[in-house]
This record gives structure tokens, sequence and C-alpha cells, in this order.
């Protein structure tokens, strides 16, 4: 059957790709388009670790066709550092150790920056139920909610 | 999952004659959140998939005044709960369509793909039965209305003709005073399917209650609509007696499953028990007790 021919903008640069109708917009990142750092945890939705931002929202990758993508803005983790310089959240993430693995960590830092967009002053009770869709089996997730409670603390002092 | 012809109409007589041109074999595409699943387990596999997000009417949130409002059926749970307006109004019908899933999966999520998913635990269509939805479906013979409780008809059915699409669901206005609430229980506190799912839309002057609506979902095969549950509010100031009568009624029309999540013995427990929270807490925000 024949492909389908996709127009889209990931990370701000203007992408084509082709696919079938039944492949998944991770499956495009990460087989076609060599952006592997979205990962397949479950494939159901499950645990977040695909997560990416579409047209500005947070979803799981895993749960899109990738022909949804066309004429639509993705964002994946690969946009979060500029070159070197990494986002907060990366550095805080280091910082703290809120990670081991690091399979699940793409995930939460693309989902908490789309919390801290939304939301740049979260109670931890707010960052925990905003993060409950991604899994984490190394750190028990005190690290990784601490790590973006202070960064939205300094985020905050810098906007003052 | 191979050979699977995708579009993305814009109009919904060109998604209808898509769904009817693959013949029992076509998928309406939403959020995706429950056909990418099945499709991946091997439980779906559709020859079409019909993508209905460009088609305005079924992406808008239209406020027609008075508390009444049209929300498209393929509207994401996370634009919906930025509805400011939406959300007074309906502050039920919104928390248990934002109850569905993670923040991820609410990105994407939409309560006509709830609904049509047919699951007895669907956590917006308790809410939304309560609230007296109407459902706008058009298929090949154009469009009719009908009330949301209507659709479900066993677990993963519905009575959807072929090529039938659900189009939008319409809250009706409401008089001054009313609200409406939804609880699930769940063994944790966030992102699982719920044991029991209680919705209740009420109406409530000088202390009245004058108008009741009672859904309750994960006990039968479909949700329902409990009548009796209703009737048993209005006329009372949700006094004790009058709150155990609706629960009562409740209990009555349980016919749940044994599983991991609840026995029937228990299931059927908690629904009279979750109808007297949520009835409170309905009252609560129409300013009535």
């Amino acid at each position: 059957m024949a492909k389908t021919h996709v127009t889209t903008t990931i990370n701000g640069e203007p992408t084509e790709f082709l696919c079938d109708a039944s492949q998944t917009m991770l499956d495009v990142l990460r087989d076609q388009l060599g952006l592997t750092g979205s990962k397949e945890g479950c494939g159901s939705g499950d645990c977040g670790a695909c997560s990416i931002m579409l047209d500005d929202r947070l979803i799981c990758s895993c749960l899109m066709l990738a022909v949804e993508a066309e004429g639509k803005k993705v964002e994946t983790i690969e946009g979060m550092a500029h070159g070197e310089q990494l986002h907060p959240l990366q550095k805080k993430f280091v910082e703290f150790a809120a990670l081991q693995c690091g399979i699940c960590t793409p995930g939460f830092l693309v989902a908490s920056k789309a919390l801290l967009a939304k939301n740049p002053n979260p109670t931890e009770t707010e960052v925990r139920f905003w993060l409950a869709g991604n899994l984490c089996r190394c750190t028990g997730y005190d690290k990784i909610v601490r790590a973006v409670m202070e960064v939205a603390a300094e985020m905050r002092e810098t906007a003052r | 999952m191979n050979d699977i012809r995708y579009s993305a109409p814009h109009t919904i007589d060109e998604a209808v004659g898509a769904l009817l041109a693959a013949k029992g074999t076509g998928r309406i595409l939403a959020g995706g959140t429950d056909l990418l699943v099945q499709m991946k387990a091997g439980m779906a596999l559709p020859g079409a998939i019909i993508d209905v997000k460009n088609i305005v009417e079924m992406s808008a949130i239209e406020d027609k005044g008075g508390g009444a409002f049209r929300v498209g059926a393929a509207v994401s749970g996370a634009r919906i709960g930025e509805h400011a307006a939406l959300k007074k109004a309906w502050p039920g019908v919104v928390e248990a369509i934002n109850l569905i899933g993670s923040k991820q999966i609410q990105g994407r999520a939409s309560p006509g793909g709830n609904l049509c998913n047919a699951s007895p635990a669907a956590d917006s269509v308790p809410a939304l039965i309560a609230a007296g939805a109407i459902v706008a479906v058009h298929g090949p013979n154009g469009r009719r209305e009908v009330a949301v409780e209507k659709i479900q008809i066993g677990p993963g059915k519905t009575s959807l003709q072929p090529g039938e699409i659900v189009v939008s669901f319409s809250l009706p206005a409401r008089p001054a005073g009313s609200s409406d609430a939804y609880l699930r229980l769940i063994p944790r506190t966030e992102m699982d399917i719920a044991v029991v799912g209680c919705g209740v839309s009420l109406t409530m002057k000088d202390g009245v209650c004058t108008a009741a609506r009672v859904g309750l979902g994960a006990v039968a095969p479909t949700v329902m609509l409990v009548e009796a549950a209703g009737a048993a509010l209005v006329g009372s100031k949700l006094d004790a007696e009058a709150l155990e009568k609706a629960a009562a009624a409740c209990r009555a029309v349980c016919k749940p499953i044994n599983d991991k999540r609840g026995t029937i013995v228990y299931r059927t427990k908690i629904a009279g028990v979750l109808l007297k929270r949520v009835a409170a807490i309905a009252a609560e925000r129409a300013g009535g007790r």
C-alpha cells in the first residue's frame, strides 16, 4: 500500500517523512528520523516514556499515528537543550540525581516542562498528579519531584 | 497493522461516507487512546481509520448561554478542562472527563471516544447521563438526537447504526441553584479504572431539591440512568432519609461483575455510598445546603 507523505515541524525544523497509516509517531521518530530520545516503555499510554508535545499539548507519541503529524508542531526531548546548554530541568535532574537507568527521564523532562509552562508555581501534590502518567521504577519519584519543585522556584526567581 | 486506509475529512458527511465505504471495518479516530491500544493488542484490525479532528463541529466547544453548551465529541479532555465557563457551569461533567487517564491521555482523549468505546466504567458517561446530555448522531440518513444513556448497549457495544458517528454533546441550560458532581472509587489515588462511578446533577431551591438525575457506572454492562435515585432526592432537603432512599435505589439496579477490582457485594455497597457523597458535593456547589 502506498505510503503517506507527511509534512510537519519537529523541534522547529520543517520535516517531511513517508509512513504507513499504521505507524505511530513514536515509531517514525525513533526508526525513521533517528530521534531516539523518546522511549517505548509500554506502548499503551501507561508509562509516559514516549511523551512529546503536539501543538503545545503533552501527549504519548505511542498513541498517536504518524500521519496525524501533518501540519502540526511536534516537540521532542531532542529540542529541549540548546546545543550544549541544558534546560534548567535537565541540569537539576543531573544535580539531584533524579534518574538512575534513564529510560523514563526524557518523558519526565518533557512532561515537567509542560507543567511549568502551564503552572509556574505548582504544589508538590500538583507536581505528583501531573507526573502520574510517567512511571519510574528506579528513583521512587522523590528526587524527580524535588527537582521539578526546585526548578520552578528558580524560574520564578529569575522571572522577578 | 498493515494496509489501513487513513483519511482526515473536513466535513461530517465525508466522514460518514468513508465509514460506510469501509463496510464495517472502519474506525473513528479522535484521541486514539483506546483505538491504538486495541490495534496494538490485535483486538482491532481496522481497514480504514477516519480521523474526525478536522471536522470543526466535532472539535469545538460552543457556549449557548444560560449554562447550555455544545461540546464536540472529539474535543480533548485537556481543552475541556481549560474552558472556564464550561467548568463553572458543569463542574461534574468536566471533572469526570478530566479523570480519564494521565495528563498525556488528557491531551488526546475525548468524551465521544469515551462514550463510544462503551466501557461500563467510562468515567465521563455517568456525569453526562446525570447532566441529561443529548448526543447528536450523524449518519447516512442525516442527523438524529438521542439521550446519552441510549448509546451504550453492552460492554464495547453501542446502538450506533452502520455509518453513524457521534458528533457532539448538548448540555442543557439549568435554573439557578443547579450544579453537578462526579466521583469514582478506585484502589489507587490516580489513573485507574472505576470500581464504581457516580454522577449527580441537581437543582436546589430554598434548601429543597427540585430536580435530580443520577448516572451510575461500572456496576452493570452499561452505564445507567437511575431514575428512582433522582426521584428519591426530589422534594427533599437531601436529609439522611432521602439520601438513604436514593442510595437504596442505586444499590437495587446494580448487576456488577466480580473481578480483581471489586466483588459484587463491595461494588453494590459502594454505589450507595458514592451516591450520598456525590449528591452532597453537587448540593454544596449549587449553594443549596
